[in-house]
């Protein structure tokens, strides 16, 4: 059956509406308020695919919308007031002076918010400028002209059966061309990941690696609530597995904390599961006492980018460039990414918008990349690239309270010692009879929760008719390799119960509950052998995370 | 012959709502707000008479806030032709929200008016059946069959129990169930061009109806909670039980 | 303040939902109740006899056969006259009627009410159950339809109503019955049976559902539900569905059969009585909920069960 697909021209199309999307849209119509722009974004709305901490260095947004403050932005509701840093034992904490962090490490004058209504407040101010976003529209392909430059995208097809044939409401995906197109889809897109394939931009960098962030929302108790006290602890559970990251947990507006818990997805252990990680975590006796008497009321996950400086790949390439997370600008003992990522959409902008002008198209935007590097990304990545001898030197002084060094600069896996090197996550998992199980306690129902009903307050969903859109390139790997060799770890990385081992013996198989996916895209990274293909749901699927 | 739909903007059907703390109602800031699913059922079916050709117009309606105009959007790109928006920022209660439709089908003069059964939000399941009582109109509410026929229209009702089948002198009034259609997807390009079809803002008042509440919600709270039971030894022990309840 | 009862029927005999609206009725005045048919005197017999009724009010006319609200709404809003409040059964019957009464008396409706809180006070589910809501009406009349669940059955029996004969405007010419196709089940109806079985998707496919779920629902004598994954697996039609997007019920007894206990599903049965789960899987969220759980593969418990009931 031959397809016919529409067809529409645009300036530029920009993949994600998240802050690196949006802020690329926006500074576009600042520039020219004659460039027609299209964002595309798999959520069913603005913000319902985003999911961070977080904690916000405002310094993008001035650039951005000078005014912001002023403009009923969510983002100005929560000053950081108070900043703590625990290091956790098994049954208690110390407290990590201020005066032992380094000073890039203090959160003065940044923003604690949902993530998500920033964006939905910045998609707002996109659409006032005639910026077109066209939420529910995933960009599931793209497209390449005969030169082999990038020319647009597809979007993804509705109303398809689970063998992959068009059902009766069939909708077939749009062809958006484009003079330039920006792909800011967020940690591991997966049209990054082909771009990147295409380009080899990553040739010149080490591979990229990943944190897992599991999150949860909660009402807690007034009397404990402290607007603006942001809290970061290490240490304890995962000191346990030998595995790195830490959790958060940050007083924001309404009465919520937004609480986490990250692991670098490094670990070694095949056992490890990052989910219960983080459900014991909030068991511990400091962070249970802030959560009792509170409740529950959303929960997501998603992972971020942990590679630093070192990993940040080539980012332009024949017809487009790779903004925000798709790129991957987090400072990693920061823990900040979203100021990044907005900058690099504005400097992106700027370059598209000077080429558009010059009458150009489809072209590599050096200007960009250059840009970039000589921009604060660069100098404020560059100097945590130096995170470890720095908290060293604060510890050689002070003894034994830096020595087990700083979590979150272990995270960023730098070696003083010579040109660091990273492995790909997924090659680091080791084999399951080389490592100890780990008995994780069981939830209480009350502070810890079961996976499937932490799953539900995600509000995830996909249409059940449509195929699996975690593909496996090999059906038996998951029974002939990850179950034998590394007790089948996909059933315990995957923060969302979908991957399950059924059966007994020579019936064992692997039960994919596709629906239940968050698209925070562990599987296509952890997977043992790279077996697990994340592709793009029918659009409108997945989460629908509010306040996140 | 004309049709009108009347739409409701509502929190998505995915989203679990969230009790406000102070009791005073369910927290809609940033989550997902969606078409009301019985209401998109009623779209489809229009569109659908419309694309068989016994319709010619679908005129979508909302009473809501400003932001309904993206329900609105959806059912222009799902295939209606031009949309009213009611706007009130205030809550509207079903009898006024029926009035002021009634006031809409006094101006545009439809044969059928196609509404949902229920929004999923307050759960009322009352406009259709008002509206029609209002402009004295038959009800065929609970469809889950649409077959016009000459001056009247057959509608399969969904009752408990069964189906039943009425008749109704047009224009008529139809509300709809669960699975009288599967609603389709409105694609890119029809939300594009959904973009320019007309949506003409109205108030309660150019109705001459008074929206003020009938009904005083005095308190709004989470559903008590059920508590885990005791573990069972084997099957005997579960016939204990069952005996002790009575039914075994 | 006197209260008329919507009276469900089937042309012969009264059905029980009557019963529960009259509870519900009861806790706010006098109780009446409207038979209203063609050919009903054995109906209005039997509401007469209903513990607390004093009073039934009979219409028999031909244009009142087959409950089409366009003849029937004028009717009860002529009865309304000397009434201070209408309520039905949240039935399919009761919602159709009643909100036709509420717009041509110039009142809101409450919907499905849970309990009585005060004379114009009323607690009533939103969202789907997720949340309850406590609503206070400031119309002159009342307009209610009650959930029957929530309203335990008056005594059938017992009572001496008068019964007296009203009449209304009768036929309307607005619409006509064309006929019924009633679903022919041996078993009671979900949605009142005392007793559920409900499979999941723990039961493989339709025939294993079939024989495994059946048989024991016959012995306990109870309606059969399913969670959705068993629908949307396939191994019975969505009729059987239990869940917030299928039917939401509440019998004394619920018996969960290979059900995990996905929210959604929860949400369709919380409100049961007694809930009893088999599961194998002792961290299944059906547990969380149940008030006797049985840890046991369904294969060799449900059988045993059936076997020695």
């Amino acid at each position: 059956m031959t397809i016919v697909r529409d067809e529409m021209a645009y300036d530029v199309v920009i993949v994600g509406g998240g802050p690196a999307g949006l802020s690329t849209a926006i500074r576009l119509k600042q520039l020219n308020a004659d460039l027609s722009v299209c964002v595309l974004e798999k959520g069913s709305e603005i913000g319902a695919h985003i999911l961070s901490g977080a904690v916000v260095d405002p310094r993008a947004m001035d650039e951005l919308l000078p005014d912001w403050r002023d403009s009923d932005c969510p983002l100005a509701q929560t000053p950081v007031t108070d900043n703590w840093h625990w290091v956790l034992t098994r049954k208690g904490h110390y407290a990590m002076p201020h005066a032992l962090m380094p000073p890039f490490m203090s959160n003065e004058g940044c923003y604690t918010t949902s993530l998500g209504n920033l964006c939905r407040w910045l998609g707002g101010k996109a659409e006032e400028l005639g910026v077109e976003i066209f939420p529910g529209f995933p960009a599931s392909e793209v497209l390449f002209d005969d030169s082999g430059a990038l020319i647009g995208v597809q979007t993804g097809d509705m109303g398809v059966d689970r063998e992959g044939q068009p059902k009766g409401d069939f909708q077939p995906g749009m062809r958006l061309l484009a003079r330039y197109t920006v792909l800011a889809e967020g940690a591991r897109g997966h049209l990054t990941k082909r771009v990147k394939a295409q380009f080899d931009l990553e040739r010149d960098c080490q591979p990229q690696v990943y944190g897992l962030g599991i999150k949860e929302l909660w009402d807690i108790d007034p009397e404990k609530h402290v607007p603006g006290r942001v809290l970061h602890t290490q240490g304890w559970p995962l000191s346990e597995s030998e595995s790195w990251g830490g959790g958060f947990l940050y007083h924001q507006a309404g009465g919520q904390v937004a609480l986490g818990f990250v692991t670098a997805l490094d670990y070694k252990n095949p056992h490890v599961s990052p989910y219960e990680e983080f459900q014991r975590w909030k068991q511990h006796p400091s962070i249970r006492a802030i959560l009792e008497g509170g409740k529950r009321v959303s929960y997501g996950a998603r992972v971020i980018n942990e590679g630093g400086w070192q990993s940040v790949p080539q980012l332009a390439f024949p017809g487009g460039v790779l903004a925000g997370c798709s790129a991957g600008f987090v400072n990693v003992p920061r823990i900040k990414g979203s100021h990044t990522a907005m900058k690099s959409g504005i400097l992106a902008a700027e370059a598209i918008s000077a080429a558009l002008a010059a009458g150009r198209g489809g072209d590599t935007l050096a200007d960009y990349d250059a840009a970039v590097r000589d921009s604060w990304i660069a100098s404020e990545l560059k100097l945590v690239q130096n995170a470890q001898p720095l908290v060293a030197k604060f510890g050689g002084a002070l003894g034994t309270v830096l020595a087990g060094a700083d979590m979150w600069a272990r995270v960023l896996k730098v070696n003083p010692f010579g040109p660091m090197q990273h492995h790909t996550d997924a090659e680091a998992t080791g084999r399951a009879d080389l490592y100890k199980p780990i008995a994780y306690p069981k939830a209480d129902g009350v502070i810890s929760f079961d996976r499937l009903t932490n799953v539900s307050y995600s509000f995830t969903n996909h249409e059940e008719e449509q195929p699996c859109h975690l593909r496996l390139k090999d059906a038996s790997v998951p029974v002939s390799v990850n179950l034998p060799i590394y007790a089948g770890p996909e059933a315990r990385y995957c923060p969302a119960g979908v991957y399950e081992f059924l059966g007994e013996g020579a019936e064992k198989r692997l039960q994919i509950n596709a629906q239940n996916c968050l698209h925070c895209k562990t599987c296509d990274i952890k997977d043992t052998t790279g077996n697990i293909d994340w592709a793009t749901p029918e659009g409108g699927g997945g989460p629908n995370y509010p306040n996140m | 012959m004309k049709i009108v739909v009347p739409v409701k903007r509502v929190l998505d059907y995915n989203v679990k709502p969230r009790v406000k703390a102070d009791g005073s109602g369910v927290d809609l800031a940033n989550v997902k707000m969606s078409m009301n699913p019985f209401d998109e059922i009623a779209v489809e079916e229009a569109v659908r008479l419309k694309e068989q050709g016994t319709a010619s117009e679908v005129v979508v309606v909302s009473v809501g806030p400003a932001k309904a105009s993206e329900t609105l959007r959806s059912a222009l790109a799902m295939g209606a032709d031009r949309a009213i928006h009611v706007v009130s920022e205030d809550e509207v209660e079903p009898l006024a929200v029926a009035k002021i439709l009634k006031g809409v089908v006094v101006d545009e003069t439809p044969d059928l008016v196609i509404l949902g059964k229920q929004a999923i939000d307050d759960d009322s399941n009352q406009v259709g059946q008002m509206l029609a009582a209002l402009l004295g109109r038959p009800q065929g509410t609970f469809a889950s069959k649409v077959e016009m026929d000459g001056a009247s229209v057959l509608v399969t009702r969904e009752v408990d129990g069964g189906l039943e089948t009425v008749r109704l002198a047009l224009p008529a009034i139809v509300t709809t169930d669960l699975r009288l259609n599967e609603p389709r997807y409105a694609s890119l390009p029809n939300i594009m061009k959904a973009k320019s079809k007309p949506l003409a803002a109205k108030a309660p008042a150019d109705y001459g109806v008074d929206i003020t509440p009938r009904l005083k919600v005095l308190q709004v709270k989470e559903p008590a909670q059920r508590s885990a039971g005791i573990k069972i030894a084997d099957v005997d022990a579960l016939i204990g039980k069952l005996k002790e309840l009575g039914v075994a | 303040m006197t209260v008329l009862v919507w009276a469900e029927h089937n042309g012969v005999a009264l059905k029980d939902a009557t019963l529960n609206a009259v509870t519900a009725a009861a806790q706010l005045g006098a109780v009446h109740v409207l038979v209203a048919g063609f050919g009903v005197d054995s109906v209005a017999a039997q509401a007469a006899q209903i513990a607390g009724v004093e009073k039934v009010l009979v219409a028999d006319d031909a244009a009142y056969a087959h409950g089409l609200a366009e003849n029937i709404a004028p009717l009860v809003v002529a009865v309304m006259a000397d009434h201070d409040a209408f309520v039905a059964t949240a039935t399919t019957t009761g919602k159709n009627i009643a909100p036709r009464v509420a717009a041509l008396l110039d009142v809101a409706q409450l919907s499905e009410i849970l309990s009585v809180e005060g004379p114009k006070t009323f607690t009533r589910p939103i969202y789907a159950g997720n949340a309850i809501a406590t609503v206070e009406s400031s119309d002159a009349k009342l307009v209610i339809t009650a959930r029957g669940t929530a309203f335990a059955k008056a005594e059938a029996t017992g009572g001496s109503a008068v019964i007296e004969t009203v009449s209304g405007a009768g036929e309307s010419g607005l619409s006509s019955f064309i006929g019924a196709e009633l679903a022919k089940s041996e078993r009671p109806e979900l949605t009142s049976a005392k007793i559920i079985v409900s499979g999941g998707r723990a039961l493989k496919d339709a025939d294993t559902f079939a024989a495994t779920i059946l048989p024991l629902a016959d012995k306990l004598g109870a309606a059969v539900g399913a969670s959705r994954a068993a629908v949307d697996a396939g191994y019975v039609s969505n009729d059987y569905q239990v869940g917030q997007t299928g039917k939401i019920v509440a019998p004394e007894v619920y018996v969960a059969v290979g059900i995990s206990g996905a929210i959604q599903h929860l949400a369709g049965m919380k409100d049961s009585k007694t809930i009893i789960a088999i599961n194998k899987d002792e961290d299944a969220p059906i547990f969380q909920v149940a008030d006797f759980g049985l840890v046991a593969d369904l294969y060799t418990a449900v059988p045993e069960l059936t076997g020695k009931l």
